[in-house]
């Protein structure tokens, strides 16, 4: 039986993971290769590596982190933050990358997602959108917003409209933010998520907002979501993939438990 | 020595780095035909679409490896790979593969799940398989894909997702996995030691 994923997120600031709320007050969490791996002992289904610096200086010293981090990681492995052209993506994919996440360059760029699909693959092309529902709408949910740099500027897009135009560009699967939830804890966007995951023929990873194992529930049955991003709910030891997957499957959630 | 064939269908990073971790030495060819016939394994990665296996054909590398295949050296495709072995794949009905297995693969049926099959899934494992020694009940591995091939007697383990379809598949040296075993975790690993570790029946050490 095909299982949900619990894709553990180590975002990373000039080669060290970093939490902070908003990308504010950062706190140092440790070695990107040291948690990956611990993750991935743990049960993750999947490590998500996020470079928040994401500039050009930063540039190798991510590549560096992805190679040191892939080195010993036997899970899929996935990349985003600051991957601008089909280039920058190879080098990820080089470095030891299985996927790449890509979200502001596909929206400047939408034909950035074929060009990488084309050479790699739609399987390790990831569009991820940041949403935000729309409160004036008529429908929040299914109007809801694209946003850009960090939740802070609109894109002009409609999630639902945007996430369609990525399948049939070549994504292979969507991470989608809801920054209404993110950082709350409070529970995921599930009538958010279900509409992106109705809307298209790829599998939807639902992020934002995790805080309690009743949440991943929620988001995998409500949400339609076939993986759940973790990031803080993981972090300095409070729950680990292993404790959260026993919960889920009495919950009754197809997961796979570590051996 | 073992070889690694590259045809340009997307990234070989991931298997390299898991061989190399397992302590075998890959080398790498995409057209070089002396290395597929000094190779003592053989494994053939890939991602992507099923057309790009027509680089084989015309690097001559098919020829190649159907001839080590002869020669009973073991051989490993792995997700688009595993689908080359067959007669062909309605992904690309042009485009014919290897033939070692003589149905073809074809499309998850159209219903509402998902497509491609993403994620962690089950092995139900056949008796006798040596590639899957060791593989116990409620191991999982990873898949990608949206083509699968069917289930038959040279199945070496079946997963269901809308039906049941060949997961891995076993005929004397020849092997494929539909799974991506260097990005399964513990289970994958196993897999792939199995196949480092096969000797041809009959073969003396």
């Amino acid at each position: 039986m095909l299982t949900k994923r619990i894709i553990a997120c180590l975002d990373v600031h000039a080669g060290r993971v970093v939490k902070g709320v908003q990308f504010v007050d950062l706190i140092d969490a440790g070695d990107p290769a040291t948690q990956a791996a611990r993750h991935a002992r743990e049960g993750a289904d999947e490590i998500v590596l996020l470079d928040i610096t994401a500039t050009h200086e930063g540039r190798q010293t991510l590549l560096d982190t992805v190679r040191r981090t892939a080195r010993e990681l036997f899970v899929p492995f996935c990349v985003g933050g600051g991957i601008k052209s089909a280039r920058d993506a190879e080098q990820v994919f080089e470095a030891g990358a299985d996927k790449v996440s890509i979200n502001s360059a596909a929206l400047a760029d939408p034909d950035l997602i074929s060009a990488i699909g084309s050479s790699f693959g739609a399987q390790a092309v990831v569009v991820a959108i940041d949403a935000r529902r729309d409160p004036a709408a008529a429908d929040p949910v299914r109007e809801a917003q694209v946003f850009v740099h960090g939740g802070r500027k609109p894109a002009g897009r409609r999630v639902v409209e945007w996430a369609r135009e990525a399948e049939e560009r070549g994504a292979g699967e969507i991470l989608l933010t809801s920054m209404d939830a993110d950082g709350t804890r409070a529970g995921f966007d599930c009538e958010l998520t279900a509409a992106v995951s109705e809307a298209v023929g790829i599998p939807v990873i639902a992020s934002g907002g995790a805080g309690t194992v009743a949440h991943f529930a929620d988001v995998f049955g409500r949400g339609q979501a076939h993986a759940a991003l973790a990031a803080s709910i993981f972090h300095f030891g409070v729950s680990t993939s292993r404790s959260l997957k026993e919960e889920l499957a009495k919950a009754g959630v197809p997961v796979r438990l570590p051996c | 020595m073992i070889t690694v064939i590259d045809y340009k269908a997307g990234n070989l990073t991931s298997v390299l780095k898991t061989l190399r971790y397992l302590g075998a030495e890959p080398v790498v060819t995409d057209g070089d035909l002396s290395l597929v016939e000094s190779a003592e394994r053989i494994v053939l990665p890939g991602v992507g679409h099923f057309a790009a296996t027509e680089k084989l054909d015309a690097t001559g590398l098919t020829s190649a490896i159907r001839a080590a295949i002869a020669r009973d050296v073991p051989f490993l495709g792995i997700c688009v790979g595993m689908q080359w072995l067959y007669a062909g794949s309605t992904e690309a009905p042009q485009q014919p593969g290897l033939g070692a297995f003589s149905e073809s693969c074809s499309r998850f049926a159209e219903c509402t799940e998902k497509v491609p099959h993403v994620g962690w899934n089950s092995l139900e494992v056949r008796e006798g398989s040596r590639l899957l020694a060791g593989v116990e009940p409620g191991e999982f591995v990873y898949f990608t894909h949206s083509y699968k091939g069917p289930v038959t007697a040279d199945t070496a383990a079946v997963t269901q997702y809308i039906e049941p379809f060949a997961a891995a598949v076993e005929r004397g040296n020849v092997m494929g996995v539909q799974f991506h075993p260097e990005k399964s975790g513990e289970t994958g690993l196993k897999i792939l030691r199995n196949f480092l570790a096969w000797q041809a029946k009959g073969a003396g050490c």
